[in-house]
């Protein structure tokens, strides 16, 4: 861990930056399994309903090979460059 | 050897048996500082092993856990070692020099202190104990000099001096946790310009600190827009981040300072959409002593002095101050300046007194001084004109270009005269800047009738305010500059070539930015 030291006047809190919000779905959503047991069924149930739900919007499914390591590369890559917002899986 | 009574800081460390020693422990204690690499710590080890192996209660602080071992394993000790590896005990007890043998009473007071190893006061000490361990003495050295504690290693010091209770820092500790980059993480957090930035950890500030005498808490400038407060400190850490060595740091203090009048006006001069930036012109002693570049290529890149301290400059004023491009920060296009701009006048080249002399201050004095600039440095490239007046007048038709050559009176400029330029004004006789300036002055003069928005440009005076003028009003003659102090000169550039530049400045005067210079505090 390194530490260093606030270079601002300290007004602002120190924090990890959320996205910007968008207020609406739209455009091409990614669904990530994680590849957690039952990941899978989760995603499956809210894919059935997003879909429902908006239908105009694209599912774009996707799993990582292990939930043990970060996603590779490549895939963060192709989820990010092919859609808009992402949903993850997290836990069994 | 002496004789006080103060009482030595409490600690408990562990040692290499696993177990948790503490001092003072409602004993009388010999504590004694040692490092492995140290041949006098050596000689003392078997000193040291037949005290204990006689009862005397000793604590001994080595300073590296690896080395511990060795000496553990070379000296076949019995006597624990305590892991000081984190060296905060040596560093509470200010220990310099090991071995460092401090006889402590029953409360933990310290009753006698010795250094290094001489044999007779060694002895002398020992002659304290009912104990009478046997030890070779006169196998023993009489006198050995200590070696230096790894406590005061400068690179050490520095993160000890930061870790501890009195540490000078103030400033809010971020932890970055060891799965995320450091760099991307300043990123994300937007301290920087868009470049990388050095992770300005404690060691690094305190080392920054280490350049100047002024608390690190005094505050240089109140930066705006959000009229945050730079402390020494707070200026120390975007030092560090900009890549500025502890040299340079005066330099930084003085320049926040100065761009935080209400004269140079730094507000203004980042918000402008004319995309503003301040020029920081150093003169004086310092220019050499930190090393900054005044000849080949004095404006360009590849010194760290010149171009850390400018963007040392810049940084607080967007971190401290939270001048943001599309926050307060609102330049059409802004300028490559807005990184970093910081030269050197080369005044040993100058036939004339250095800016800083003209602006009042002592030649001998090192000074800052802030110029606003919009544009530059334009090249003037002449390479024809023969002496002085002819050389002056073609700079003079440069200088009409200044924001548009139909804009008059509004602005300043920076004339940097390269040293080719500067021979051609000396041909014929010593040119002084004076004539330099009336020449330009002389050279720019037009009527105000050819000033006045045409069909070729809407630049200008509008043409309704100009028939409703008087004949003579119409005629009257104006100069490019509203005087001779509008036109700043400096000497810089290698000695090959024939092309002098000129930062165009910005607004002049009160509702704009007038030059700023401030003396340069060094240690």
């Amino acid at each position: 861990m390194t530490t260093i030291l606030d270079p601002t006047n300290e007004q602002v809190p120190v924090e990890r930056q959320l996205s910007p919000r968008l207020g609406e779905i739209t455009g091409r959503l990614a669904m990530l399994d994680i590849s957690k047991p039952r990941g899978n069924v989760l995603l499956d149930k809210f894919e059935t309903m997003l879909a429902e739900a908006l239908p105009n919007v694209t599912i774009n499914r996707y799993s990582k090979p292990t939930f043990t390591k970060p996603a590779p590369d490549e895939l963060r890559a192709e989820i990010k460059a092919n859609n808009d917002f992402l949903i993850e899986a997290l836990a069994d | 050897m002496s004789e006080v009574e103060a009482l030595l800081p409490a600690f408990s460390l562990e040692n290499n048996l696993g177990q948790d020693q503490n001092f003072p422990n409602e004993q009388p204690t010999l504590l004694c500082f040692i490092k492995e690499d140290c041949d006098t710590c050596k000689t003392a080890m078997p000193v040291l092993e037949a005290l204990h192996q006689s009862n005397v209660n000793i604590v001994l602080v080595g300073q590296t856990t690896a080395g511990n071992q060795k000496l553990i394993k070379e000296f076949g000790l019995s006597v624990p070692i305590l892991d000081d590896s984190q060296l905060k005990v040596s560093f509470a007890y200010d220990i310099e020099i090991v071995p460092t043998l401090i006889w402590a009473d029953t409360d933990g007071r310290q009753v006698e202190i010795q250094e290094g190893f001489v044999k007779k006061d060694w002895q002398a000490l020992l002659e304290r104990f009912e104990a009478k361990p046997d030890i070779a003495w006169n196998q023993l050295p009489d006198w050995r000099p200590g070696c230096g504690s790894l406590s005061v290693d400068p690179v050490i010091n520095d993160r000890l001096r930061a870790e501890a209770e009195n540490s000078p820092l103030r400033a809010r500790k971020i932890e970055i946790a060891s799965a995320d980059d450091e760099f991307e993480f300043m990123f994300d957090q937007g301290f920087s310009d868009g470049l990388p930035l050095v992770p300005p950890t404690p060691e690094r500030v305190i080392r920054m600190l280490s350049g100047t005498s002024r608390d690190p808490q005094s505050v240089v400038a109140t930066v705006p827009p959000n009229m945050g407060e730079a402390t020494v400190e707070k200026l120390a850490i975007n030092a560090v981040m900009a890549g500025c060595k502890p040299e340079y740091f005066p330099v930084v203090i003085a320049a926040l300072e100065a761009a935080c009048t209400d004269e140079f006006n730094i507000h203004g001069v980042m918000a402008t959409t004319m995309g503003a930036s301040p020029v920081m012109v150093i003169n004086g002693p310092i220019r050499e002593r930190i090393g900054m570049n005044m000849k080949l290529s004095a404006l360009g890149q590849g010194n760290r002095a010149n171009a850390t301290m400018g963007r040392a400059v810049r940084l607080a004023i967007r971190n401290i101050g939270g001048a943001k491009p599309g926050g307060t920060e609102r330049p059409t296009l802004g300028n490559p300046m807005k990184f970093t701009m910081c030269f050197a006048e080369w005044e040993e080249r100058s036939p004339w007194d250095p800016l800083h002399v003209e602006r009042g201050f002592n030649e001998k004095d090192s000074v800052v001084t802030l110029f606003c600039m919009t544009s530059g440095p334009t090249l003037i490239v002449d390479q024809g004109s023969l002496n002085a007046p002819q050389l002056a007048s073609s700079m003079a038709m440069s200088l009409e270009s200044n924001h548009h050559p139909k804009a008059y009176m509004g602005s300043d400029t920076l004339l940097v005269v390269c040293p080719e330029h500067v021979d051609t004004m000396m041909r014929d006789g010593h040119y002084s800047k004076q004539q330099l300036r009336d020449r330009i002055m002389e050279s720019t003069r037009k009527p105000l009738r050819d000033l006045v928005q045409d069909e070729n440009s809407g630049v200008g005076i509008p043409a309704d305010k100009f028939a409703a003028m008087p004949e003579e009003m119409k005629n009257r003659q104006l100069t490019k500059f509203a005087s001779g102090e509008n036109i700043h000169i400096v000497v810089a550039g290698s000695d090959a070539g024939k092309f002098s530049g000129a930062f165009h400045g910005w607004l002049t005067g009160p509702g704009g930015s007038i030059v700023v210079s401030r003396k340069i505090e060094e240690m």
